[in-house]
């Protein structure tokens, strides 16, 4: 018996008939020809989430951000009210243009003009070239020809997005579409206390994303993270989503609140580490007051709400939780079965001692669980590149990793589509 | 010279070894601890935990004095080895071995 209302159509997954509900077939993880489809039909061409407009808040400030997938690294860079984003290499000869110690590593910081390493060649902040060593030494050298070559860049809700293509078919804000439109009002802004976590990984970038898109492992992968006289009632129980929602190539995945609320247990099912902090695996308990969240949180009116998390397509998610807190996750390919993780938790700044304990005990909870799904996604990419077997049936609490891989499979083959009719 | 304010003497035999400034050191501190010395910190801790807090809780965070963070890194760590002591009985969850997640930035203290 389904513990919370069915779409009208039976499920969740028939409600989007363009799914199907047949086995899906896992090639699409373990092709390494597959992922250079990827990189030029996804990442080329889809807007990218790569950073928040808090880490660069005054003019000057940067960062530069390795995006393997699109086989480049990117400068992005606070001048006045823009965001701007550049391919991170000199016009003179090619150098990587800013980068520290290592130059495969990414960095930041606050400049007034770039400036090469290699010949000394500048730039300023909207990336034009202002000097060329012995300038005299060239053949007709315009400084004006010699700009960074731009990248398309737009901030939403303080997430700064990049695109790849020479023109992006659609506006950042027309490829979000209404549903995470829906998400714009909440502060992000406000919530700058910032706990980041990184991993690289040996699992396809889609098969390391299936787990951050279904619940339905929490109450066996995670059902550790409980006290265990509580284990075999949680797993007994499964999980199940009150509302799930597909739109074009992202989704949404809602929790009931109910699921969430460890404060209002018996005491005797709590860690008492827990109690003591007034934390854990679903934030401070004390909720930070964030004003009227925005009607886009909730969409599915679900009540008591717990937790809505929105899947941006290709790779990233924002997950915001009823106690007053977000987190993000994003699965960046670095080949066809290795990727870096990157997860951050935010809340509000601390104004105590206490309320630090407690997001620390939210952070040390996400990076136990985060350990898991890790390891556990290893294992499913040594499993699947057996290809013993490759048709797997997913049901309807994996809806959205089903409309993952049709969505990253739609758009490999509309860009093929496009090139055909070139 | 005492690393703890005078009011948790009792924590001061613990301070050297676990009060740590960043999750990094915590973490490498519980891998390379036995549960049982994890066990005494936690058994140590959690009886005064909610005075450590409130003690903590007298200063403004950006002007707290040294004896009062060295305190607050103190129950950071009873928060990082909490989770062997009360749910893995080991270092770190179980099947995790293969894998790493790294903190790389936090706010402080
Ligand atoms: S490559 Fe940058 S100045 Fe020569
Ligand atoms: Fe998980």
């Amino acid at each position: 018996m389904a513990r919370y209302p069915k779409p009208a159509a039976g499920s969740w997954t028939e409600h989007y008939p363009q799914l199907g509900t047949g086995p899906v077939s896992y090639e699409d993880s373990i092709s390494p020809e597959w992922y250079q489809q990827e990189r030029e039909a996804i990442f080329k061409r889809a807007w990218l989430q790569v950073g928040r407009v808090e880490q660069i808040p005054r003019t000057g400030r940067y960062f530069t951000k390795d995006i393997s997938a699109a086989n480049t690294s990117i400068i992005v860079v606070r001048d006045g009210d823009d965001v701007r984003a550049f391919h991170n290499v000199c016009r003179h000869r090619g150098n990587k243009l800013v980068w520290q110690d290592f130059p495969n590593e990414d960095t930041s910081g606050t400049v007034r003009q770039f400036t090469c390493k290699y010949h000394g060649w500048r730039y300023g902040l909207d990336g034009s070239c202002v000097f060329a060593q012995q300038e005299g030494e060239f053949f007709n050298l315009d400084k004006a020809d010699y700009g960074l070559v731009p990248v398309h860049c737009d901030v939403f809700a303080g997430f700064i997005f990049v695109n790849f293509s020479e023109q992006p078919a659609q506006s950042l804000r027309e490829f979000l579409g209404p549903m995470l439109l829906g998400v714009e009002d909440y502060p992000f802004g406000q919530m700058t206390d910032r706990y980041a976590f990184r991993v690289e990984c040996r699992s396809n970038w889609k098969v390391f994303s299936d787990a951050f898109m279904e619940f339905y492992h929490a109450p066996v992968v995670h059902v550790g993270q409980h006290l265990s006289p509580l284990r075999a009632a949680i797993t007994q129980m499964g999980y199940e989503a009150p509302h799930y929602q597909v739109e074009g190539a992202h989704g949404l995945v809602t929790t009931a609140g109910s699921l969430h609320r460890v404060w209002d247990m018996p005491k005797e099912n709590v860690k008492p580490a827990d109690l003591a902090t007034r934390s854990g695996l679903f934030g401070p308990w004390d909720k930070s007051d964030l004003g009227e969240l925005p009607p886009g949180i909730n969409p599915g009116k679900v009540d008591p709400w717990g937790l809505s998390s929105f899947q941006f397509f290709p790779n990233f998610a924002i997950l915001i939780w009823e106690a007053g807190w977000y987190n993000t996750h994003q699965f960046w390919p670095t080949s066809h079965n290795t990727l870096l993780f990157e997860g951050n938790v935010y809340s509000l700044p601390a104004k105590s001692a206490s309320e630090r304990v407690g997001r620390e005990m939210a952070a040390v909870s996400f990076k136990e669980y985060s350990l898991q799904d890790a390891n556990t996604l290893e294992a499913t990419q040594l499993g699947l590149e057996s290809g013993v077997i490759d048709q797997f049936p997913l049901n309807d609490q994996e809806v959205l990793v089903r409309n993952f891989h049709k969505a990253t499979a739609d758009w490999v083959h509309e860009y093929e589509h496009e090139l055909a009719k070139a | 010279m005492a690393l703890l304010p005078s009011e948790f003497a009792n924590l001061e035999p613990f301070a050297t070894r676990w009060s740590l400034a960043t999750e990094r050191e915590r973490w490498e501190e519980r891998v390379s601890s036995s549960i049982d010395d994890m066990q005494a910190l936690y058994d140590a801790i959690i009886p005064e935990v909610g005075e450590a807090i409130a003690y903590c809780d007298k200063f403004p965070l950006d002007e707290m004095p040294d004896d009062a963070v060295n305190l607050l890194r103190l129950i950071y760590s009873f928060v990082m080895v909490s989770f062997a002591v009360e749910l893995w009985r080991q270092q770190c969850p179980p099947d995790t071995l293969g894998t790493q997640f790294e903190r790389i930035s936090e706010p402080l203290p």
